[in-house]
C-alpha cells in the first residue's frame, strides 16, 4: 500500500487484521460512551490485545488492562498503533512511531475514522511503516467479517462464499 | 474469493449483494429467520449490544438477519453506505424525517408527491411540529425563496407518482450544498435500475419496496438509504447527529458511526422507539424480488413505451403524460437523469372526462383496478377517485390528477395483449 489513501482494498486491510494480533491504541479512553472505548471492546472480545495508550490517563485501568503513559513503555512486539487522536496531533505520534520502529516491531500506523495526516504517512511509508487513514479497525473487522452487515451497512462484498476473515 | 475489490453489473448485485451464504447453516438462499430475539453470551456481551459497542442481534424490532440482507443489497444497488429497513415506505419516510427533524423544523418538498404523501407532510406531520411547503421543484428559485433558517431537507420524488414528472436534480443538489442540509430523494418510481440518486448528488434515498423492488404485489415495505456523504459536523444544523444524544445515554451517533451514523441513529432511535419494524417473511419476499429487479425493470419500461405511444394516437385520449414519450415536457430530463427507461406508471386523459374514465377502468378485463403500483400484473386507477381524493381538486391538478385522468402501471405481460385490452376497454368508455 503505497501513496493512495483515499481506497484501500480488502485484501490489504484483511492482511493487517489478520497478522496485528495486538495493537497499541494511543487515545484510548475510560469513558464508555467514547468511540475509542467501543473499539477497544470490541476488538477484545474477537481475540485482540488491546494496549491503551494516554499520558493523561496513565496507570488507570481501562477494559482489564493499564494504561501507559507513552509509546516507550510498550514491550515489544506490538505489530500496529491505531492512533485516536485528530489529525494534527497524529503527526508528532507518527514520529514517535518511526522513532520506536525497530525497537518496538512496529509494523502498520492506522489512523481512526475521521483522521488523516499525509505528511505523516508519507513519512512514515518512508521508514517501511504500512499505513491506513480515516478507518476504524473495528468497523473493518466488522465489514470483512459480514458482522457490519447485520445492521444494514453495505459491506461491498460479493461472494458465493460463506464469509472469513 | 471473498470479493469486494471489484466492481460489479446490476444484475450481479442484484442478485447477490448482501445475500452471501448463511453463516450458521451454509444455506445458500437467504433464510427466513422468524425470530424476535436471540441469546447473550453473558451479562457483558447483553451490556454491549444494548450501548452499540459491538454488532448483533438481540431483538427484532431493530435488527433480524433476514431484514439485515434485505437492507444490504438495497444499499449496494443505491452505491450507498448503510440502509434500514421499514414496515412501509410511509414508515421509511417517518424514519428518515424524525431522524433529521426537530419540533419547529421545516422541510421544502415537491408539490409532484404521491397523494398520500402529500397528507402525511402536511397533516400528520405538522402535529409534530414540523411544517412542509410543497413547491415546484423543478423552478430553483422557487425552491431557494422557500428555505428558512429552520430548513432541514429537500423532498422530491425523483420520478414522480402519478404523473411520470423528472425534477431536475442538479440544482437542488446545488441549493441543498449551499444551505448545508441534505437532499433526500425518493427513488420508488424509478428503483435503481434507472437511477442512483447518490451519483448526481442526492444525500438519503427511500423507497417504497413495496413497489418495483418486491415487484409481485405480495409484501409491504420501506427503506432508507444513505449515502455516507453528507458531512454533519460541517454542517452545525443537525445537534442530534453530532451531540452527545440522551435517548442513547450521551452516545454521539456522528463521531462514532462516522459515514454510517445517520443509519444508526435511524435504527437506534427511531425504529427502536416507534417500532414500525420490517417483518422477516415481508423481508424474505422483497429479497426474491429484488433478484430479478434488472429484469423486471426493464420489461416494465419497455411495455410501458409501447403501451404510452399506442395511447397516444388513439382517437379518446386527449393527451398522455409519460417521461419517454417526445411530447412530455419531462422528457429532456428523462434523457439526462434515467438509464434503460422511462419507468412504468404513467398517465393519460379520456376527451369525456370523469365518467368516461370510471367506464373505462371498470371494463378493462386484464387490468386489475386497484391502489397499488409496480406489480408485474398490469394494474389501472383513477386517482381523483381513488388515491388522490382526499386532496382538494386544486391540489389533484398540480399533482396530476385531475377529474379525467387515469393512473396507469404497466406490468410485466405480452405487450399486444395489454394494448387489445385497453382497446377494447376504451371502446366502451
Amino acid at each position: 500500500m503505497t501513496a493512495g489513501h483515499d481506497h484501500y482494498s480488502d485484501e490489504a486491510l484483511r492482511s493487517i487484521l489478520r497478522r496485528c494480533r495486538t495493537i497499541a491504541m494511543v487515545g484510548a479512553s475510560a469513558n464508555w460512551v467514547r468511540p475509542s472505548y467501543f473499539a477497544m471492546k470490541y476488538l477484545q472480545g474477537k481475540g485482540y490485545r488491546i494496549i491503551p495508550v494516554n499520558p493523561a490517563a496513565a496507570g488507570e485501568t481501562v477494559l482489564g488492562e493499564t494504561v501507559l503513559g507513552s509509546l516507550d513503555e510498550l514491550q515489544a512486539p506490538v505489530p500496529m498503533v491505531d492512533i485516536f487522536r485528530n489529525s494534527q496531533a497524529a503527526g508528532g505520534i507518527v514520529d514517535e512511531i518511526i522513532r520506536l520502529r525497530s525497537d518496538k516491531h512496529f509494523q502498520v500506523v492506522w489512523m481512526q475514522l475521521g483522521v488523516r495526516n499525509d505528511a505523516a504517512a508519507r513519512r512514515a511509508e518512508a521508514a517501511g511503516l504500512e499505513v491506513v487513514m480515516d478507518r476504524c479497525p473495528k468497523i473493518e473487522y466488522g465489514r470483512l467479517t459480514g458482522e457490519l452487515s447485520w445492521s444494514g451497512i453495505n459491506s461491498g462484498i460479493i461472494t458465493a462464499k460463506v464469509l472469513r476473515l | 474469493m471473498n470479493d469486494g475489490d471489484r466492481r460489479y453489473g446490476m444484475e450481479t448485485r442484484a442478485v447477490h449483494a448482501g445475500a452471501r451464504p448463511d453463516p450458521a447453516t451454509g444455506a445458500r438462499q437467504t433464510p427466513v429467520y422468524q425470530t424476535t430475539s436471540y441469546v447473550f453470551d453473558d451479562i457483558d456481551h447483553a451490556a454491549s449490544l444494548f450501548n452499540l459497542q459491538t454488532f448483533g442481534y438481540f431483538y427484532s424490532r431493530l435488527t433480524n438477519p433476514t431484514v439485515a440482507v434485505l437492507e444490504e443489497k438495497i444499499a449496494n444497488l443505491e452505491d450507498g453506505r448503510a440502509a434500514v429497513a421499514c414496515a412501509s415506505g410511509h414508515a421509511a419516510q417517518f424514519l428518515a424525517f424524525f431522524t433529521l427533524l426537530e419540533p419547529g423544523s421545516h422541510i421544502v418538498a415537491s408539490r409532484y408527491l404521491y397523494g398520500g404523501s402529500v397528507t402525511q407532510f402536511t397533516k400528520s406531520f405538522a402535529r409534530l411540529g414540523w411544517q412542509a411547503d410543497l413547491v415546484d421543484p423543478n423552478d430553483p428559485d422557487v425552491v431557494e425563496a422557500a428555505i428558512r433558517d429552520e430548513t432541514r431537507a429537500i423532498f422530491v420524488e425523483v420520478l414522480a407518482n402519478p404523473g411520470g414528472i423528472v425534477v431536475d436534480l442538479e440544482p437542488l443538489v446545488a441549493i441543498a450544498r449551499r444551505h448545508r442540509i441534505p437532499l433526500v430523494v425518493d427513488n420508488t418510481m424509478a428503483t435503481p435500475c434507472l437511477i442512483q440518486p447518490f451519483h448526481w448528488g442526492a444525500d438519503i434515498v427511500i423507497h417504497s419496496a413495496t413497489k418495483f423492488i418486491g415487484g409481485h404485489g405480495t409484501s409491504m415495505g420501506g427503506v432508507v438509504v444513505e449515502s455516507g456523504a453528507f458531512d454533519w459536523f460541517a454542517s452545525g444544523k443537525f445537534p442530534g447527529m453530532t451531540e452527545p444524544e440522551e435517548a442513547y445515554h450521551g452516545l454521539t451517533f456522528a463521531e462514532t458511526f462516522g459515514d454510517f451514523g445517520f443509519t444508526m441513529k435511524a435504527r437506534a432511535v427511531a425504529l427502536r422507539d416507534f417500532g414500525p419494524s420490517l417483518s422477516p417473511a415481508n423481508a424474505f419476499h422483497l429479497i426474491t424480488g429484488c433478484e430479478t429487479l434488472p429484469l423486471r425493470m426493464q420489461r416494465h419500461c419497455d411495455n410501458a413505451l409501447e403501451v404510452a405511444r399506442h395511447l397516444e394516437t388513439h382517437p379518446k385520449v386527449a393527451w398522455v403524460s409519460y417521461a419517454g414519450l417526445e411530447s412530455s415536457p419531462w422528457h429532456g430530463l428523462a434523457r439526462k437523469y434515467l438509464k434503460n427507461g422511462f419507468g412504468s406508471v404513467f398517465t393519460f386523459g379520456l376527451r369525456d372526462g370523469f365518467d368516461a374514465c370510471t367506464r373505462m377502468v371498470e371494463a378493462s378485463g386484464l387490468f386489475s383496478h386497484l391502489a397499488n403500483i409496480g406489480d408485474t400484473r398490469s394494474l389501472v386507477i383513477h386517482p381523483a377517485s381513488t388515491t388522490h381524493r382526499q386532496l382538494t381538486s386544486e391540489q389533484r391538478a398540480t399533482a396530476g390528477a385531475a377529474d379525467d385522468t387515469i393512473r396507469l402501471s404497466i406490468g410485466i405481460e405480452t405487450v399486444s395483449d395489454l394494448i387489445r385490452d385497453l382497446d377494447e376497454a376504451l371502446e366502451k368508455a
